[in-house]
């Protein structure tokens, strides 16, 4: 089970946690000037990494902040602190 | 292709068993193929029996990074059904149930087919209108899916408490005529002696470590830790990976990978003879013919390419199986195990070409075990003519530009 460190509430159990899949790009400011098909990739469209990547965690059950964690999904280590999506940017 | 059989046995027995042939050859690489199938799994396999078998196309090479069926095909519960919900996908899979009835005749080799059942225990309202639209859908194909009451439930399933106190106490069941199982590794092992005895070539320990490009951009063969090989057509069969081996060509797919888990009892005296199941709660069971449980639970939350134990869904299906069966609770698990599965953005699988020309996939599988037969019968006739089979001509990629997603509710994929 995965220990996560809530920048606000400090290291809590995964439990408390929802995850929401891999970092995607923010919405296109306009989506009318983009394609369909650059539209349906941005919707679609995941990295999938095998290896370290960023995602979008929610603690739901503590404090309702939402988080950036960055993650490796083969071995599930946590190798940056966790922060908040504003500073991931 | 040694014809296996009772006197074949016996004959075997007369010499200790020292003559049978190797089911499969292990030939020097060529550097050229008609086509070439990464991955030797399960749906890689029957791809390249179809292709031989179907459309006379035996250039073929399977290449495996590890061994032969080591990859989901060894990491599944064996299930084999077709409740879905989608037309086109009820009509795919029963065409995979039939084919899977037939296997063990077809190749010559003992799958060890056991259509037992499946019974879903039905334990919410939502559930119950969510099964009973998938019933009346699969009922316009064929397949049967029928709702029964609790006596029945628990008429079929003896070794299941009184569930007086259980959190969701089951409110009726749906009965699943056609579910079946079969011995995993013989699926995979039948489909390579039967591909090779046809001139298929299989290469284990052949890693695909990246991709051979014309000056137009078209995919025109692979390299690996062997070589470079030329084929014109190149086809993916990579579950769990598949992201991970398109990036190699540039290419970005709608997948993510989850680990979905699963873990057996010590072997116990026959008590349960169907497939049980359960939605509501997220977990399946069933007892192989050693007498183990095989368990499976829900599909882990977060993304993962583990392969192994995620304790809090461990924990959450020994919780939901001990609800329904509380005399298991002395019971000591042998073994555990995790699968790196794929879900497609609406969890139907994709059987395709890609925008780089000479590259295909065949993804998506997230209960795909079930699915090997039509899969490899589909994707090879993609492969031999160019044009997708009509079984799954709904399953392009080009379904996602247009915004018609099959969005499919798996057993495995509640969440």
């Amino acid at each position: 089970m995965l220990l996560l460190s809530c920048p606000f509430c400090g290291p809590r159990s995964e439990t408390e946690f929802t995850c929401f899949g891999e970092l995607v790009p923010s919405r296109p400011a306009d989506p009318n000037a983009l394609s369909d098909s650059d539209w349906a990739d941005y919707v679609v469209l995941r990295r999938n990494l095998r290896g370290v990547q960023r995602e979008r965690w929610w603690h739901g059950r503590g404090c309702g902040s939402w988080l950036v964690v960055q993650r490796d999904t083969v071995t599930h280590q946590i190798s940056a602190p966790l922060c908040s999506p504003e500073d991931a940017q | 292709m040694q014809r296996y059989s009772i006197f074949s046995l016996a004959r075997n027995a007369l010499t200790y068993h020292q003559n049978w042939q190797r089911a499969w050859r292990s030939v020097p690489l060529k550097p050229a193929y008609d086509i070439v199938i990464v991955g030797a799994g399960g749906h890689g396999l029957a791809t390249a029996y179809y292709l031989a078998k179907e459309h006379g196309l035996t250039k073929v090479a399977v290449m495996e990074k590890g061994w032969l069926g080591g990859g989901n095909t060894a990491r599944n519960t064996l299930t084999i059904r077709s409740n879905h919900l989608r037309d086109v996908s009820i009509r795919f899979h029963d065409k995979s149930v039939h084919l899977y009835e037939e296997l063990t005749r077809e190749l010559n080799y003992n799958i060890m087919f056991s259509q037992r059942g499946m019974v879903d225990l039905v334990q919410s309202s939502s559930k119950l209108r969510d099964l009973r639209r998938r019933s009346m859908a699969m009922a316009l194909h064929g397949p049967s899916y029928n709702i029964v009451g609790l006596d029945e439930v628990h008429r079929l399933i003896p070794a299941m408490g009184d569930l007086k106190n259980a959190r969701l106490p089951p409110l009726a069941g749906v009965v699943h005529p056609e579910g079946a199982m079969a011995r995993h590794d013989a699926v995979a092992w039948s489909y390579a002696r039967a591909a090779d005895a046809r001139g298929v070539e299989i290469h284990q320990q052949t890693e695909v470590t990246g991709f051979l490009r014309d000056a137009d951009g078209r995919v025109v063969g692979v390299n690996t830790n062997r070589g470079p090989v030329r084929a014109d057509k190149v086809a993916l069969a990579t579950s769990g990976n598949t992201s991970h081996v398109a990036a190699l060509a540039g290419l970005r797919l709608p997948l993510v990978t989850r680990n979905l888990q699963a873990f057996v009892s010590e072997p116990i005296k026959p008590v349960i003879d169907v497939i049980v199941n359960s939605p509501d709660t997220g977990v399946y069971l069933m007892q192989s013919d050693k007498g183990e449980l095989v368990i499976g639970g829900a599909t882990d939350t977060l993304p993962s390419y583990r392969q192994g134990c995620h304790f809090q869904t461990f924990e959450e299906t020994v919780a939901a199986m001990l609800e329904l069966f509380p005399r298991f609770k002395g019971l000591k698990m042998l073994r555990q195990w995790g699968g790196a599965i794929e879900f497609a953005y609406d969890a139907s699988p994709i059987i395709s070409a890609t925008p780089i020309g000479g590259l295909h996939v065949s993804t998506g599988w997230h209960s795909g075990f079930k699915a090997i037969p039509v899969g490899g019968l589909t994707y090879a006739h993609l492969l031999a003519t160019g044009v997708a089979h009509p079984l799954a001509a709904a399953f392009g990629l080009e379904r996602f530009r247009d915004l018609k997603f099959l969005f499919e509710v798996g057993l495995v994929s509640q969440r």
